[in-house]
């Protein structure tokens, strides 16, 4: 009897996911501190002043290349966050793009045209952002699977003909609107204050991975990742499937909208492209790039797809490619015919994107270790 | 009175331009489960397949048979590129439609991007009829003759499907396999031919919208095709999915409700009024106009 009154809830922890017996060597000891290594490591990479001829335009210390790094950073959040509805909860929205454009919006306008002090701002438009993604979630999931990817993209539709419509002269319409910077703190103004943007933008990556994480760990995660597969063995122990996606909705909404105030501050204000279905498009490919629902697979994908995505439009008008014939040359100079078709190819080839390398190559290694067994 | 004609003759063409998105789309997505994105692209290609018929293709050109001979071109061509997306690229992937998603949302991205390269970004000319740029006068309004245009190809557009749907084999295993598909697979119908056949049709119908689309917009750009998609997943949710009649209703629907607001509200807040509809109607009645009950 006693075995019937354990709560139903307190599922057992999940196992880790690297069982302990097998780590031998020191890679083993050191793996459970690989994350924060890399953190320090990208932490102190602006002291540095090596440069990476082919793979950074100047210096890792010079502005633009501390400025692409952080926009690939803050990418890499973005795509951690979004990995939370599509990779942990199975949601396929297409609608990601309005919380991170409302987040650079709301920045730009409260700060330019009404003038509020950044933190100020900041914190308004964090706000808005969160209840925008629960107010329009609660009604997007009412709606499943293929349904709701329609809706949420309808939604974000609205967001941008908002923007493009520019009632009232406050989002500059096709333009874009600049970030008036003189109310800002100094120490975010100006070229030679971009590595202090840059830990910004890491700050921003690493409190998403770190909530996201948090969220997968947590019992709340365990229900999420039942919903994925399958959606009915959650309402029979009970519990709401709406309202837990409520939930990942609305959080995964708010860490896009806090990744659009950095990237406000990031490119010094805000452009209209950023609220096409385009973007979330991207971050769906960042995502399966880098293997959805696992931790390190979206970072690693958004980090790559920006980084490409910048790289490729230097590429592509680059003189090897020019003197390529025209039938070559042509689609090589659109970073999005590229990686349109990476992502293709990856579809077919590597269902569990990048983050899958490892288990892929696994046989591989068995295969040379196996003498010394 | 000349104004409330006009507007509702030029909603009604907006309704016909998303029906013939809208249809293909429904379709494809009743029968094989598949949010197609790279419908956008069938409709880019129509479009600038029969552009660039209309300035090649000997015979074809702007005017009188040479513009039929030029849109029949851009259909072949959207057809024959659904066929191809289907047989090469959805068919691998059978039943993982996850998966059949996200392979069309990288054609998408890759389709518009060639297009981008080969042509350029910016909207060029449209070998337009010299009659479609004319109006005729009904009831007092002055219509452009290319929204007549768009009417009646809608129309026949849409008889020619419920008739295919209703009267013919194929049209029921297709009918069936929306209501159905292990159904129908279990009865020993291949249905993967069916798969083939809707994506030839959306992908025809699709590029048909894209002809005539620019026609009506005087330009054709390589971004067009992604703005009309948004407002065909729209239709195809208010109209319930896998409906074409529902589709047809819902596009009536929107078009109008889009004209007219857009004309006696503020430009723009036309569109906004269509996401309050779906809304609307997500709340009411989730299923759709017609819900997944009626097909054809």
């Amino acid at each position: 009897m006693t075995e019937l009154q354990t709560p139903v809830v307190a599922a057992p922890a999940a196992a880790p996911p690297d069982e302990p017996e097998r780590r031998r060597g020191w890679f083993g000891i050191v793996r459970p501190w690989l994350p924060l290594v890399a953190l320090a490591v990208f932490a102190i990479l602006p002291y540095s002043t090596v440069s990476l001829p082919g793979l950074f335009d100047g210096p890792l210390n010079s502005p633009g290349t501390l400025q692409l790094l952080a926009i690939c950073l803050v990418f890499g959040g973005l795509a951690a966050g979004y990995d939370l509805l599509f990779g942990r909860t199975g949601m396929l929205s297409f609608g990601h793009a309005l919380y991170f454009a409302a987040g650079v919006y709301g920045t730009d306008i409260l700060v330019t045209k009404g003038g509020l002090p950044l933190w100020q701002a900041a914190l308004l438009t964090l706000a808005g952002g969160a209840i925008l993604a629960a107010l329009l979630g609660a009604i997007a999931l009412r709606t499943a699977g293929i349904a709701f990817a329609m809706v949420t993209l309808a939604f974000a539709q609205v967001g941008a003909t908002l923007v493009a419509l520019d009632s009232g002269g406050l989002t500059g319409g096709e333009e874009g609107l600049p970030l008036d910077v003189s109310g800002l703190p100094d120490s975010l103004v100006g070229v030679a204050n971009t590595v202090n943007l840059y830990w910004l933008a890491l700050a921003y990556l690493a409190l998403v991975v770190f909530v996201v994480a948090r969220v997968a760990a947590s019992p709340t995660g365990r229900v999420l990742a039942g919903l994925r597969d399958d959606e009915r063995r959650i309402g029979v122990l009970g519990l709401d499937p709406y309202r837990f996606k409520l939930v990942a909705f609305t959080l995964s909404g708010s860490l896009a909208t806090a990744g659009g105030v950095i990237y406000c501050l990031l490119v010094g204000g805000a452009s209209p492209h950023i609220t096409s279905s385009e973007l979330t498009l991207s971050l769906l490919v960042m995502v399966v790039l880098g293997g959805p629902g696992t931790r390190w697979g979206p970072v690693i994908g958004g980090f790559l797809y920006m980084y490409l995505d910048h790289r490729l439009t230097d590429f592509g008008s680059s003189s090897a490619v020019d003197s390529l014939p025209t039938v070559l040359s042509a689609p090589l100079s659109q970073p999005l015919f590229v990686l349109g078709t990476v992502f293709i190819l990856a579809v077919y080839f590597f269902p569990g994107g990048l983050a899958s390398l490892k288990t892929r190559l696994t046989p591989l290694h068995h295969l040379t270790s196996r003498p010394r067994r | 009175m000349g104004t409330i004609v006009l507007l509702t003759l030029t909603g009604l063409g907006l309704a016909a331009l998303y029906f013939l998105v809208a249809a293909g789309l429904s379709l494809v997505f009743g029968l094989a489960d598949v949010l197609n994105f790279a419908h956008g692209l069938f409709l880019s290609v129509g479009a600038y397949g029969t552009w660039w018929a209309a300035n090649h293709l000997p015979g074809a050109g702007p005017g009188g048979f040479g513009f039929v001979l030029a849109v029949a071109f851009g259909v072949a061509a959207g057809a024959l590129v659904g066929a191809l997306v289907e047989l090469v690229m959805i068919r691998p992937l059978y039943s993982r439609n996850i998966e059949q998603v996200l392979v069309t949302v990288g054609l998408s991205l890759a389709g518009v991007a060639l297009l981008q390269a080969s042509w350029g970004a910016d909207p060029r000319d449209f070998p337009r009829p010299e009659w479609s740029r004319q109006v005729t006068v009904v009831l007092g309004a002055k219509v452009p003759n290319s929204i007549l245009l768009l009417i009646v190809a809608a129309v026949v557009v849409l008889a020619a499907l419920l008739a295919f749907l209703r009267y013919t084999r194929y049209g029921l295993i297709i009918r069936a396999g929306v209501e159905n598909r292990e159904m129908v697979t279990a009865l020993g119908i291949d249905v993967r031919k069916a798969f083939t056949l809707v994506f030839v049709i959306g992908g025809a119908v699709a590029a048909l919208a894209g002809g005539l689309g620019g026609v009506y917009y005087g330009s054709v750009s390589p971004s067009q095709g992604g703005s009309l998609l948004i407002f065909a997943f729209i239709v195809v949710v208010i109209g319930g999915m896998g409906s074409v009649v529902g589709s047809a209703y819902a596009a009536v629907v929107v078009g109008l409700l889009q004209q007219f607001v857009n004309y006696y509200g503020t430009s723009g807040a036309g569109d906004l009024c269509v996401v309050a509809l779906l809304a609307a109607v997500l709340l009411l009645r989730p299923q759709g106009i017609a819900g997944k009950a009626v097909t054809a």
